[in-house]
């Protein structure tokens, strides 16, 4: 079975690399049946291979190899891959949730004009992404690293018509590829120390040859965290992922917030004896950790935007797997990966739903009361928060963040403030996520821009649609924006499509959006119980089979606070939640708002304004980086324009012609004037001699 | 004499060329196709029967000929193929072939004598890349440059007189300092010997006071230095990239730059290896400074030929790297550069021209959203500028990732500055696609997508591209056959050795 394994992933590639090769000539039906089919069929490939690995002894761990990619001399790199129970479960949730979202994209992406080349893009990603996790050493590694980049700046400028869409996949290329640099050299560093790539022989040598805290150990490391924090979206690089979003919604839940972002936690895993060996990098791996998933859960509370909401949760969750990996608890940070790849994919998929059904309207606030409406988006919704919001005992994040939040208090490399900071968060989390649901789905419906212009029966109008879609996805969120997204909503070329659960446009099309959601709301709270803490039935399936492939935590204390912090975690996001429908929901502050409404600054947040621009903006990292990076490089290019090195060769060439006119002009015709010369040059020449 | 069959058809063909203008224009680009044709299909033959044809005891010289020419001198018709010539000598008639392809319909006036030119400037080129007696070499140096001058002065844009001027006296100048060095090196060893010679393989090696040799050196090294061409000597190539016809660009990017590196990797490094490691620190930081200053400079352009021309000075700073880094693998990176870049450069010069034609304007701020129209040219072009910003998987990343490999045990500051040329890289790659093909697209624009022979030479250049990203094993054997030849050291110790 495992030789089965490089099937899935060049099924996928398989399919893009049809589609490429058709041209868009296909019709859409067997697009979608090349786009989802590869995909489909890779995770039932990778669902057979699991049951074989699961099924024997010991998880053994399979290599299969495709030949030699680089040889030169004693360097040589092959295809080949590596699975093991990380690999494993990453590729499961990669193909299955891949999958879904493959689905969901039929009915979302209908009637696109680019629609065989949206699929072409995400079949390419899917296998990229599938390299990335499968590779067995870190070129091969690096391949499916800039493959899904590139995948990724595709996807988000997919609707190229508008130059902001464009603008945020440059940014989202060039700030992940200024990571990547790093992280090359960290591979060249590897590579000429080693003389490998191969992931476990660097891993046995760097065991056998590199002192804790060596220098070497400290580098490499570091380095390959400048990757894994461009990747992931982390402080510093983590600037891209909001403006992102400007991409399709099933891209943002595939991509942005299930798969690709986790690459650098993946990356961090899988080196992890490089980590061990390097403690100070691991401690700022933790500290990146802590750092992003508070500021990021503190900006998620400013955005206005559902996506850019989910954006900046989605770099908060991958802060907590960063705290995970920082303090070792290495199996806690990839079950948090698959759960978040479930609940956030979820949260996407209810959210694109929405976002299509409100005419690509974005803004939570001309949102509301859509719970009696969509009934099952509504539900989707709420488990996919819930499980955010860690809701105890009945969600999967419950489990995956009470891991990690007891690895930073209890764990060997943990320390009180990485469990304080945690702890935090997860107030924060309950708080901004269930703002949204109360905003979105209670009260009354808000004046919808539906009703404006929406005749339902209209055809839609491919290049209107794209383009009107594409205006309003870059919205972006804060309240110091002046204009009126609604005035552009309302504009005549915006989207005309009915909400695909409701309408007529057939069973195909709802089937395509309530399936995922459905099987990703179940997987959302029954992908925890495969690993409970001791208090809680202790099962512990899912840490079992990482411990083939990662260490243990190293616990520095019993877990006598184990069942305290359990229940903080638990009263901290329930009273998020509390606190959330104390200051939003609709029917508690109606005063309030009704107030606010009338003095002309509707939604007005329960915080100081000037607090809530800073939040909203992200922290004003997009200012800094332009006036520290941007703004040179550009006043560079400007002050270079011309080449000034050229000017030296045109100063070389217009003196010759200086001094050819002056020779042309001396030239007279006159015989005095030669013979004046003549005679100054024989007094120059005689005095010369007589005064040397 | 298979050698100087190269270099005789494309010379006769050229001159049937022009003959059979008064034909028909068709027939002078089916004869020009088929001379290359022929010339390609035996590079091919020597390259697939490799050990069989090799007719040379040379170790890593697989076929060698050589005839008298002016014997008082020492002078020769001596030409011989190693796995670098080969090469190179593959590069240019595939290039080329393609160059022919891409101005099929560009090229309306004297179409004979166009490819006329083009055949004997190619045929030059062929000439430089097997020549292994110094006066034969400069002879044809000399050759390519002639015809090229007239390519770009009578069938160029705007600006084609000053360009295709500049273009010559650079590169004259300097070469007139390799003709005085050529002479000074006979001159050295006539001197110790008594006997002239020309030879390469008898000036290998020779002693020469430090001090000469340095000087000698530099004739050479400055020549090659203007062609490749490192900064700060670079500025004839914008202007003669930009103004030059679509195939006098491709031919410029993707094989006139690479005499320069495969002249500093055939001769001064071989003939000088001293002078050569002490000027090694200086090199280096120019090409790190190429890279990045053509990089950004790149960035800055708003002509769609220019911003290509710029790109080929960043990627010819990671060949002049590569070189002076003198190791295994940074050597067969920068051979891998030198035709990875000219593949992919060559393809973006190609779209530029298909823009040209179509538009008739190179200005980006005139373009914009052209994906609408022509979805399979942006395609192609997105896919040319990927491949120029180095992804996984095509062969700029295997020559740049290789170069940076063996660079870095040589010089790893270096090696982390040049690094940083990746993500300006990826800033002007994508800058490019943004101006011409994504954004609003423009009303007055109507023109034709490509078409079944400009999707045929772009998909033979993109197959290529892929393959050696994935397969570049045939390119680097065939590289380091000649690197073993002249003792180049690895750049890694043997696994297990770190032990």
């Amino acid at each position: 079975m495992q030789d089965a394994l490089w099937l899935v992933p060049l099924l996928p590639l398989a399919g893009s690399a049809i589609l490429f090769a058709t041209r868009g000539e296909l019709s859409d039906r067997s697009v979608s049946v090349v786009g989802v089919g590869s995909v489909g069929l890779s995770a039932v490939v990778a669902l057979a291979i699991a049951a074989g690995f699961l099924a024997a002894d010991g998880f053994p761990v399979s290599r299969s190899a495709l030949g030699a990619w680089i040889e030169s001399g004693a360097f040589s790199v092959r295809f080949g891959l590596y699975l093991d129970a990380l690999s494993l479960v990453m590729m499961l949730v990669i193909t299955v949730v891949g999958f879904l979202i493959h689905l969901y994209s039929v009915a979302y992406m209908d009637g696109d004009e680019g629609y065989s080349r949206f699929f072409a893009y995400m079949n390419l990603f899917a296998a990229s992404m599938l390299v990335l996790v499968l590779a067995d050493n870190l070129l091969l590694l690096y391949l499916g690293w800039e493959g899904v980049g590139l995948c990724s700046y595709l996807l988000i400028g997919f609707w190229y018509r508008d130059p902001a869409n464009g603008y945020a996949a440059r940014k989202a290329f060039v700030v992940t590829r200024a990571g990547d640099t790093a992280m090359l050299i960290g591979l060249i560093l590897l590579a000429t120390t080693f003389g490998t790539l191969d992931v476990q022989e660097i891993l046995t040598g760097a065991e056998q040859e590199w002192q804790p805290g060596a220098g070497l150990a400290l580098a490499a490391s570091a380095l390959l965290l400048a990757g894994a924090v461009g990747k992931s979206a982390q402080l510093p690089l983590q600037t891209w992922l909001p403006d992102a979003m400007a991409g399709p919604t099933p891209v943002s839940a595939l991509i942005h917030a299930a798969t690709m972002v986790t690459a650098g936690m993946y990356l961090i895993a899988r080196m992890h004896t490089l980590y061990e060996l390097a403690p100070a990098v691991q401690l700022a791996v933790a500290v990146v950790g802590a750092l992003t998933l508070l500021l990021a859960a503190f900006a998620a509370l400013s955005q206005r935007d559902i996506k850019r909401i989910l954006a900046y949760s989605t770099m908060s969750q991958i802060g907590y797997m960063f705290l995970a990996l920082g303090v070792g608890a290495w199996s806690a940070a990839v079950f948090h990966f698959m759960t978040h790849a479930f609940f956030k994919a979820l949260l996407f998929l209810a959210a694109g739903a929405l976002i299509v059904a409100m005419h690509h309207e974005q803004d939570i606030f001309r949102m509301g009361g859509l719970r009696r409406r969509m009934p099952l988006v509504f539900w989707a919704f709420v488990i996919g928060a819930a499980a955010l919001a860690s809701v105890p005992l009945v969600t999967s994040g419950f489990y995956s963040k009470e891991q990690i939040l007891a690895g930073a208090w209890s764990a060997e490399r943990g320390a009180v403030w990485l469990g304080l900071a945690g702890l935090a968060a997860a107030f924060l989390t309950s708080v901004y996520i269930f703002r949204a649901v109360f905003i979105v789905f209670f009260g009354a419906p808000a004046p919808a821009p539906a009703g404006r212009h929406a005749d339902e029966s209209e055809t839609p109008m491919p290049g209107a649609t794209a383009a009107a879609r594409s205006r309003v996805e870059r919205t972006s969120g804060g309240f110091s924006r002046g204009a009126s997204p609604s005035a552009e909503a309302g504009a005549p070329h915006a989207d005309h499509r009915p909400d695909p659960t409701r309408t007529a446009d057939g069973r195909r099309m709802r089937a395509a959006i309530a399936i995922p959601l459905v099987a990703l709301s179940v997987l959302s709270i029954v992908g925890g119980f495969v690993e409970t803490p001791a208090s809680l039935g202790h099962v512990a399936v899912f840490s079992g089979l990482m411990e083939s492939a990662l260490p243990a935590t190293a616990d520095a204390e019993s877990g006598a606070r184990e069942i305290v912090l359990e229940l903080a975690a638990a009263i901290v996001s329930l009273a998020g939640i509390a606190v959330a429908y104390w200051l939003f929901f609709p029917g508690t502050r109606r005063a309030t708002r009704a107030r606010a409404v009338a003095a002309g600054t509707p939604d007005r947040p329960p915080w100081p304004l000037a607090l809530d621009r800073l939040w909203a903006s992200g922290w004003g990292f997009d200012r800094i980086y332009d006036a520290v990076f941007v703004r040179p490089f550009m006043l560079a290019a400007r002050l270079l324009r011309g080449d000034p090195v050229d000017r030296f060769y045109d100063g070389i060439a217009s003196s010759l012609r200086a001094a050819w006119r002056g020779a042309a002009e001396s030239q007279t015709g006159e015989l005095r004037w030669y013979a004046a010369g003549m005679l100054a040059g024989l007094v120059i020449v005689v005095a010369v001699t007589l005064l040397l | 004499m298979i050698l100087a069959w190269l270099i005789v058809i494309p010379l006769v063909a050229g001159a049937l060329a022009w003959l059979a203008e008064r034909q028909s224009p068709r027939l002078v680009r089916w004869i020009t196709l088929l001379a290359l044709g022929v010339d390609l299909a035996l590079v091919a033959a020597i390259w697939l029967n490799a050990p069989a044809v090799t007719e040379t005891p040379r170790p890593g010289w697989l076929v060698e000929a050589e005839r008298a020419w002016i014997p008082r001198f020492g002078i020769g018709f001596h030409v011989a193929m190693d796995g670098l010539s080969l090469l190179m000598v593959a590069l240019t008639l595939f290039l080329g072939l393609v160059s022919v392809a891409c101005s099929w319909t560009e090229i309306r006036e004297r179409v004979g004598f166009f490819h006329a030119n083009l055949l004997w400037s190619l045929a030059g080129i062929v000439g430089v890349f097997v020549a292994l007696d110094l006066f034969l070499f400069f002879f044809l140096w000399e050759l390519m440059l002639v015809p090229m001058y007239f390519l770009i002065a009578i069938w160029g844009h705007e600006n084609r007189v000053y360009s295709a001027i500049k273009f010559f006296i650079f590169t004259q100048a300097s070469s007139l300092l390799m003709l005085a060095a050529i002479v000074g090196l006979a001159f050295v060893n006539a001197s110790a010997t008594g006997e002239w010679t020309f030879n390469y393989f008898d000036l290998l090696g020779i002693d020469i006071s430090p001090n000469v040799a340095m000087w000698l050196m530099l004739g050479f090294f400055i020549a090659f230095a203007v062609k490749l061409p490192m900064v700060p000597l670079h500025t004839w190539l914008p202007d003669a990239h930009t103004d030059a016809p679509t195939a006098g660009s491709v031919i410029l990017a993707g094989i006139l730059l690479k005499t320069g590196a495969y002249g500093l990797i055939r001769f001064v490094v071989p003939l000088f290896p001293d002078a050569a490691l002490r000027i090694a620190p200086l090199a280096m930081t120019l090409a790190v400074a190429g890279i990045l200053y053509g990089a950004v400079l790149a960035f800055a352009q708003t002509d769609f030929k220019r911003l290509v021309a710029y790109t080929s000075v960043s990627h010819l700073g990671f060949v002049l790297l590569g070189v002076f880094a003198w190791n295994e693998l940074a050597l067969e990176g920068a051979v891998m550069e030198m035709i990875a870049h000219g593949l992919s450069t060559g393809g973006l010069f190609a779209v530029a021209g298909a823009l040209q034609e179509r538009l008739h304007t190179r200005d980006m701020s005139r373009m914009g959203g052209l994906w609408a129209q022509m979805p399979r040219m942006g395609a192609i072009g997105l896919f040319f500028a990927i491949a120029s910003l180095g992804l996984p998987g095509l062969a700029n990343f295997v020559a740049e990732f290789l170069v940076l490999l063996g660079a870095w045990s040589v010089a790893p500051a270096f090696t982390a500055v040049a690094a940083t040329g990746l993500v300006a890289a990826a800033i002007y790659a994508l800058v490019l696609i943004q101006r011409s093909f994504h954004g609003q697209p423009r009303r007055e624009v109507r023109a034709a997508d490509f078409d079944r022979r400009e999707m045929a030479y772009s998909a033979a250049m993109i197959v290529v591209l892929i393959w050696l990203g994935l397969q570049p094993r045939p390119v680097l054997d065939a590289a380091r056959a000649t690197f073993e030849a002249l003792g180049v050291a690895a750049a890694i110790p043997e696994q297990g050795d770190a032990q």
